[in-house]
């Protein structure tokens, strides 16, 4: 009960804090509106204005407050409009059509879990080698970390170019983009798992004349499972970043990058807000999910 | 082998030398160790750390190869001997798989030695009950104490019927009580199988009470001061540690122990 309250606080604060940013952010355009409809504004012009910061405007245009929270396209909306469009573009919409906010999720989705399972794939792979092998050790990990250093805001448009020249487009290039983010984690997280038996359980294994494929199923494998688990949750979240970052360059068509893109080309801040809500709680979701997945299997090999 | 007519030697270490290179130069770990280990003996060894007493148990199961000398178990190369299943080996920590239940556990060795599934269960039953753990087959190693995982860990060690097993400090971590009690059972288990064991310890009383044959070793080489006959009988209840004939032995022991320090 106690860590209701708590959880209950912080979100209250949070959301009140939202509500007072939004007054300054949008009280000038608020005040540009109400001067055309005619109303008295002080000061009246808006190149006056101009010279007066946000908080004297709102000290001395008290009444613009209420509007500030009500605009058609605020600067900052707030909560409860970027709440009204999610519920508006999720369960109003048919989720057949192209405004509702559950197809785009699914497009973006669709692309994420490709991209998640290649990606999962690959690394899983990759670490496999590396533990088995000296020379992928010191090959692969260097590359494996310099790839992560090339900010994905460069590199996707170029994935996009070349994989499109070569004619693939469509799903597959924000799947690539998706699996390029998510193997790291994976490799590092299994590299480590895979490693974490000690030298007693291997010579344990020597004793028996086990083989490396023995060790590898029976010991090794099975040790790296909690270590999977935390790397596959970052590996999902980077992957739906990457599918989102893959829709920004193509013109944006479908999908939640393609929400953001379309938003701010058009100026719909609240739009944008509510295809980052959406970002967020398909991530949420997803994390959840494989939360409860870790469990399960944890609980039935015993170690949970 | 023509030293011991009659005998059936086990393990035959001849001038073992091992060496290890490390960057503060060359570590004697052993150095002209030679010992000879029938069958059906219990031998203990015993020492300060460093003395190369876990390092010789490795090199009988082939887990380091030693630099100079030779080793024979059942006449063949610890090698070899590995190969023919000829021992089991305990560890100081049980180590069983968390992710497996106690019955799992004792059936990894015979999972990657190939035993069909239903020799395994009978192998699994038989040595569960060796260790007196009947019933606790389906239990997950956290549900268990510390000397009954280190039981189910002799037991995993048992099950494919290795002639000889060598336990390296296997209730160094145990305490005082548990460890009589472990004891006492490591006796009617070996008394029951008539195993050849190899025992590594820190501990005099643990060493004299178990042992047909007691192995003193110091550090700096790594090498035997002692090799002590145990004169007591093959049947021992606990309360034999307080005869004079226990007593004895201990103060040799303790004598082997004193001499290796002060050179």
């Amino acid at each position: 009960m106690k860590q209701v309250l708590a959880v209950l606080t912080v979100v209250a604060v949070i959301i009140a804090f939202w509500y007072a940013a939004s007054v300054p952010m949008n009280i000038r355009g608020v005040l540009v509106e109400a001067e055309r409809a005619g109303e008295v504004v002080d000061p009246p012009k808006a190149a006056d204005r101009r010279q007066i910061d946000e908080f004297e405007l709102i000290l001395d245009n008290p009444f613009a407050i209420d509007d500030t929270w009500e605009q058609e396209r605020p600067r900052l909306p707030a909560p409860h409009q970027v709440a009204e469009e999610l519920w508006d573009t999720t369960v109003e919409k048919k989720i057949t059509s192209k405004r509702s906010l559950v197809y785009h999720a699914w497009v973006t989705l669709s692309a994420t879990l490709l991209g998640f399972a290649f990606g999962t794939g690959l690394g899983i792979l990759l670490a496999v080698g590396i533990v088995h092998s000296k020379v992928m050790d010191m090959s692969v990990m260097p590359w494996a970390i310099v790839s992560q250093t090339i900010p994905i805001i460069a590199l996707a448009p170029m994935i996009i170019v070349v994989l499109y020249s070569v004619g693939v487009q469509g799903i597959i290039p924000k799947a690539v983009i998706s699996a390029y983010l998510s193997f790291f984690p994976v490799v590092v997280g299994m590299v480590k798992g895979l490693r974490s038996p000690d030298m007693m359980q291997l010579d344990l294994l020597r004793t028996y004349g086990a083989s490396k494929a023995q060790g590898f199923w029976k010991l090794r494998l099975p040790a790296s499972m909690p270590y999977l688990f935390a790397s596959l949750k970052i590996g999902i979240a980077a992957s739906l970043v990457g599918a989102i970052v893959g829709e920004l360059p193509t013109g944006a068509v479908a999908g939640l990058g393609a929400r953001l893109l379309a938003g701010s080309y058009y100026g719909q801040t609240v739009q944008i807000w509510s295809a980052l809500f959406g970002a967020a709680i398909l991530a949420a979701c997803l994390v959840g999910l494989l939360g409860l997945i870790e469990r399960a299997v944890l609980k039935r090999m015993g170690m949970a | 082998m023509t030293e011991h007519p009659g005998a059936d030697v086990v393990i035959e270490a001849q001038n073992l030398d091992l060496t290890f290179e490390t960057n503060d130069g060359p570590v004697h770990a052993l150095k002209d160790v030679s010992l000879t280990i029938d069958k059906g003996e219990f031998v203990s060894f015993i020492g300060p750390s460093g003395c190369g007493k876990t390092t010789f148990l490795r090199c009988i199961a082939a887990l380091e190869q030693p630099t100079g000398g030779s080793l024979s178990v059942n006449g063949m190369t610890p090698d070899e001997a590995r190969r023919n299943r000829a021992y089991g080996y305990v560890f100081q920590a049980a180590g069983l798989y968390p992710w497996r239940t106690i019955a799992r556990n004792i059936k990894l060795p015979l999972e990657i030695m190939g035993y069909s599934r239903s020799e395994q269960e009978e192998r699994v039953n038989n040595v569960l009950q060796l260790v007196d753990l009947e019933g606790f087959g389906g239990k997950y190693p956290w549900q268990l104490s510390g000397g009954m995982q280190q039981r189910a860990s002799i037991a995993r060690a048992l099950a494919f019927d290795a002639d000889i097993l060598l336990m390296d400090e296997p209730f160094g971590a145990l305490d005082e009580i548990v460890r009589d009690h472990l004891n006492e059972q490591l006796l009617a288990l070996w008394a029951r199988t008539e195993k050849t064991i190899g025992f590594v310890t820190h501990s005099i009383p643990e060493a004299v009470y178990l042992s047909t044959k007691i192995v003193v070793m110091s550090p700096r080489p790594g090498r035997i001061t002692d090799v002590i006959d145990s004169p007591l009988p093959k049947e021992r209840p606990l309360d034999i540690r307080d005869t004079p004939e226990f007593i004895e032995v201990a103060h040799r022991v303790r004598e082997g122990l004193r001499a290796g320090h002060s050179e």
